[in-house]
């Protein structure tokens, strides 16, 4: 939405500085968390640049499940609800696949390099 | 010199020595103090404590003379533990703690995983591991002091009580806790379960493989299965490929556990109990990120850990899908 620069451009300039100014200044356990603040900007990238198009997704195929339409937060909470009290079968290929791609798509963003994730990208 | 010195130096003669020196602390969560120090001989010894005033133990935590004798009659079964010196009341100089040999070796679960120094020694390991289970699974119930009873139905109960206070929607932990209730198997023979037998608490080395299992607080009566599945859970992998801890292969786990004299453990009971793993961890993430968004700890390590849950959660995915 805004550009010149963009939020990505931000956190690319915040990470460069960080990485090659402030975390050499740094040892030990402040060294540590130093690494962790670059993740966690590294995730929120991720987050920006992936989020939309996964979310929108998401409630495609939550939409399909449900029968009914409504925002992310409420369609997930109702399924989750509904597993919950039985009134959805989780292992209905329709739900399974929904779960599948989801979860492939946060871990992308979460934590792109973790093993898990290839295992089920196939 | 320090209190603790004076204290530890009026029983260096219990502990085989006249003094002690370089005593230093290692490292200090809220329920435990580690201590190294060493003996005038050159012996290096490790102090485990409770800290002046904290409270019994919570969460199923054995005390430190129960934990003492727990790791004796471990080593009565052949089991590889740290030898126990001398153990100390509560109420005393050193107050409540014991002290141990101090054992040489590896416990980063990255380097036991994919480390250079382990290439030769990793195939065997999962055996390995196997064999000292059945040791400790061994450990005869009798005359032990009052332990706590786990089942599965007892987790789930437990930890899906913890979910649902925290408020989250995850769908995949609602498959997973419902999956898990409807399979959960009836506990046979109850057995002495270590409960926290993963990579990162148990110390290796190069030569020999296996050389002591550490951290025993959460030691409690209940199914076998539970520590292999625990040893299995993907979150103790250290960027290592294999199902056990990230270097071993099922097989050899079971016929190691089958050649330590364990009553042999069908694998589906194993990832049973790994599926339950990944479960308790992924609520245990979440349960951090709570103590970041409420206040208790802000520090961006808790909040980030929160993000760990969705490896749980695909850990949990993978599994079902096996299962199916």
């Amino acid at each position: 939405m805004i550009t010149h620069p963009t939020a990505t451009e931000l956190l690319d300039g915040v990470i460069r500085f960080i990485e090659e100014r402030a975390a050499p200044q740094l040892k030990d356990r402040d060294a540590f968390m130093c690494r962790v603040a670059v993740n966690a900007l590294a995730a929120v990238k991720r987050e920006i640049e992936q989020g939309p198009a996964a979310e929108a997704a998401a409630v495609e195929r939550l939409r399909a499940i449900l029968g009914r339409d409504g925002d992310f937060a409420t369609l997930n909470t109702a399924l989750s609800e509904g597993i919950q009290d039985g009134t959805i079968d989780p292992a209905a290929p329709q739900v399974m696949a929904h779960l599948h791609a989801s979860i492939v798509d946060q871990v992308r963003i979460d934590q792109p390099n973790y093993a898990g994730l290839k295992t089920l990208e196939g | 010199m320090s209190d603790l010195e004076s204290a530890l130096n009026a029983v260096a003669g219990q502990l085989g020595g006249r003094s002690v020196t370089d005593l230093r602390r290692l490292s200090g969560g809220a329920s435990q103090e580690t201590w190294a120090f060493a003996l005038d001989s050159g012996r290096p010894l490790i102090l485990r404590r409770k800290p002046a005033g904290s409270d019994s133990p919570t969460g199923g935590q054995v005390t430190l003379a129960m934990e003492a004798a727990l790791i004796q009659a471990a080593a009565k079964q052949g089991a590889p533990v740290p030898e126990v010196l001398y153990v100390s009341a509560p109420g005393s100089d050193i107050g409540e703690a014991y002290v141990m040999g101090r054992v040489e070796g590896e416990t980063l679960g990255k380097r036991i995983a994919v480390g250079e120094a382990f290439v030769a020694v990793r195939p065997k390991l999962a055996f390995q591991c196997g064999q000292v289970l059945a040791q400790i699974h061994s450990i005869p119930l009798e005359g032990l002091p009052d332990l706590n009873r786990s089942s599965a139905l007892g987790e789930l109960d437990r930890f899906e009580d913890s979910y649902r206070r925290i408020g989250a929607k995850r769908p995949i932990f609602e498959t997973a806790f419902r999956w898990l209730r409807e399979r959960a198997p009836d506990l046979p023979e109850p057995v002495l379960v270590h409960g926290d037998f993963r990579n990162g608490n148990i110390m290796f080395q190069p030569d020999v493989g296996v050389a002591a299992v550490l951290d025993w607080e959460l030691i409690h009566i209940g199914d076998p299965a539970e520590d292999m599945g625990w040893l299995c859970t993907a979150s103790w992998r250290f960027s290592g490929r294999k199902p056990v801890g990230g270097f071993g292969d099922y097989e050899d786990l079971l016929a190691g556990y089958e050649a330590g004299g364990g009553t042999p453990i069908p694998l589906e009971r194993v990832l049973y109990w790994q599926m339950l793993g990944s479960l308790k961890w992924g609520v245990m993430c979440l349960g951090m990120y709570t103590s970041f968004a409420t206040g208790v700890d802000p520090s961006i390590e808790r909040a980030m850990i929160g993000r760990r849950t969705s490896e749980c959660e695909i850990d949990l995915m993978a599994l079902l899908e096996r299962a199916r």
